[in-house]
């Protein structure tokens, strides 16, 4: 009998991951010999140990797994302003994208429902959202900057920004396109505004909500790690421009990884509330 | 004149889809009364206005001219006193049968205990033969089941009259035939006031008190109203048996097929009062019905008498 589809997937990933290892390891452990000719041997020593071997600042994949080990024994050690685990560098990024996303969904769940109420606002504001919608967040950096003029605040203002047109579109366009039916049912029971909104229009239109503050929170994400290593100071974004400074490929490595992680688990909250309020028809 | 329910001159049109040139009314100028505990069904091609009649009953709708009295009081606006049974049953999925239900009845009686709205739509839910399946999601009913829902939802607010939208076009006709039976029993045992739009004769007849015909749209008309002879306390599998059925059903297909589109035509030189459209009753002797004239109408139909 032949295993089943899940399993015979782990499988070829499990194929896939050492042979990618694989390659990885065999590209990076090759050394060069000693200092290359002619070199001066002070020169030799301002270039650094990686230059005179010629070995490569790519690191192997024992060295990141041992460096992604170190991380997680010790997460949250702060040792000064450039020193820090990277759970706290994280805490920081997930703090922000935290704030100006829910201060998004405070914002674009009552707008969202407004607009989609009325087809006169909904056409009125459709040209500013379309126009808004496709500007890169972080060309609101410099205006934050110089209006809010704090740079941790500008961040989060624009983890503010990204999120807002996903999650006011879809909002919009799902307590608009509420079945005309439902709407006469409640129409017929003499259902108040207030009631109707919570009891027909919400629950209509969650699923469409869902989905774009799933949306959301994934460009939030993308936008959290740009913006913080423009603003600098803390967070994940910031170590890694941190860490490419100090030429520690290994850490940039290992922060990419954990960034898609953080990712994965933040869609997955997201796509379990959404399937949550999904109801079948 | 005066019924319990009585629509008063009522007309619909729609702007020209151009944009430009004079508005298309549907239906003109209609005049009808209902008793209190009539079944009454309304038959007529698509486009004739049927739904946008029983939409202006609701409330959903308004009409361009004209209006609506309900039990001494012109109507504004949806109201619980006026229960709707949607075409595609429109049960809010993310709710179960009970919440299906139990979210009319909460809204009929607003300062009801939680319980007591519980228990009052379980009452209904019941007699519409869904025990059982009270957590049940729409989505995990059959058709009928979920028709069935829409019946103890309209019912439940104990409305004062039913507005059902061709309710079981929709179903196969085993199911429908069940339904009819079921929707029939409990109407008649409760003495509800119906107002149903159907396209299937037989429906029309095993339901209906009276059948309202109306001519084909634009400008759509009651043509005649005819009273159903068959008696009150009819048998789903035997109505068909009756003598009088024949020539109800043949005088009501004769009209669908021809009589809806000629029916300007017929009355063209004769005098036709729109406020009091002629009752027709297929097969009976005119002699039969006391104190009315009878007249002959109707190109091939059986002997009819009206009441002009």
């Amino acid at each position: 009998m032949r295993a089943s589809l899940t399993a015979r997937a782990a499988m070829l990933s499990l194929v896939i991951f050492a042979l990618f290892v694989g390659a990885w390891h065999i590209a990076t452990s090759s050394t060069g010999s000693g200092t290359p000719a002619g070199m001066d041997p002070e020169y030799a020593k301002l270039l650094g140990l990686g230059a005179t071997t010629g070995k490569s600042a790519m690191p192997t994949p024992l060295e990141v797994g041992a460096k992604i080990w170190s991380h997680l024994r010790d997460p949250f050690y702060d040792r000064g302003t450039n020193d820090k685990g990277i759970g706290i560098q994280l805490a920081y990024s997930i703090g922000r994208v935290a704030l100006g996303y829910l201060l998004a969904v405070m914002v674009a769940l009552p707008l969202g429902f407004l607009i989609g109420m009325s087809p006169l606002v909904y056409r009125a504001l459709d040209p500013f959202i379309q126009v808004m919608k496709p500007v890169s967040p972080l060309a609101w950096m410099p205006l934050a900057l110089y209006t809010i003029k704090d740079s941790g605040i500008s961040a989060i203002f624009v983890i503010f920004i990204c999120s807002l047109w996903p999650m006011l579109i879809n909002t919009a366009f799902g307590v608009a396109s509420v079945r005309k039916e439902w709407l006469n049912v409640a129409r017929t029971l003499e259902v108040g505004p207030v009631r109707r909104a919570f009891t027909v229009i919400l629950p209509a239109a969650a699923p469409t909500i869902l989905t774009g503050m799933r949306i959301s929170i994934g460009i939030a994400w993308l936008v959290i790690v740009a913006a913080e290593m423009l603003v600098g100071g803390t967070g994940i974004g910031y170590f890694v421009w941190n860490e490419w400074n100090n030429l520690s490929i290994t850490n940039v490595i290992v922060a990419i990884l954990f960034i898609g992680v953080v990712g994965m688990i933040l869609d997955l909250c997201l796509a379990r509330a959404a399937r949550a309020v999904t109801y079948p028809e | 004149m005066s019924g319990y329910i009585a629509i008063e001159g009522i007309s619909r049109s729609f702007p020209s889809p151009t944009g430009s040139g004079a508005p298309t009314a549907v239906f003109e100028d209609l005049w009808f009364q209902m008793e209190k505990g009539e079944f009454v069904c309304v038959i007529g091609h698509s486009g004739c206005g049927k739904t946008t009649v029983l939409n202006i009953l609701a409330g959903l709708d308004e009409p361009t001219t004209g209006y609506v009295i309900v039990d001494g009081r012109e109507i504004a606006g949806p109201s619980l006193d006026r229960a709707v049974i949607f075409q595609g049953h429109a049960l809010l999925p993310w709710r179960s049968v009970l919440g299906n239900v139990a979210y009319a009845v909460s809204s009929k009686w607003r300062d009801w205990s939680n319980a007591a709205v519980e228990a009052h739509a379980r009452t209904y839910i019941e007699r519409v033969g869904l025990k059982g399946s009270e957590a049940k999601k729409p989505a995990q009913l059959s058709g009928g089941m979920k028709q069935r829902v829409g019946i103890a939802r309209a019912l439940s607010i104990e409305p004062k009259i039913l507005l059902m939208d061709e309710p079981f076009s929709a179903l196969d006709a085993l199911t429908r035939g069940t339904l009819q039976e079921e929707a029939r029993r409990i109407c008649v045992e409760t003495g509800q006031t119906v107002f149903m739009i159907t396209h299937d004769i037989d429906e029309a007849i095993y339901l209906a008190d009276k059948i309202v015909l109306m001519t084909n749209g634009p400008g759509a008309q009651i043509a005649e109203i005819v009273v159903n002879p068959l008696p009150k306390h009819r048998e789903r599998d035997s109505f068909h048996k009756h003598p009088l059925y024949y020539g109800l059903r043949n005088h009501l297909i004769d009209f669908l097929v021809t009589r809806s589109k000629t029916f300007a035509a017929e009355m063209a030189g004769q005098p036709f009062d729109r406020r009091r459209p002629p009752l027709v009753h297929p097969g009976v002797i005119a002699k039969a019905i006391d104190g009315e004239a009878g007249t002959q109408r109707g190109p091939s139909g059986p002997t009819l008498a009206a009441s002009a």
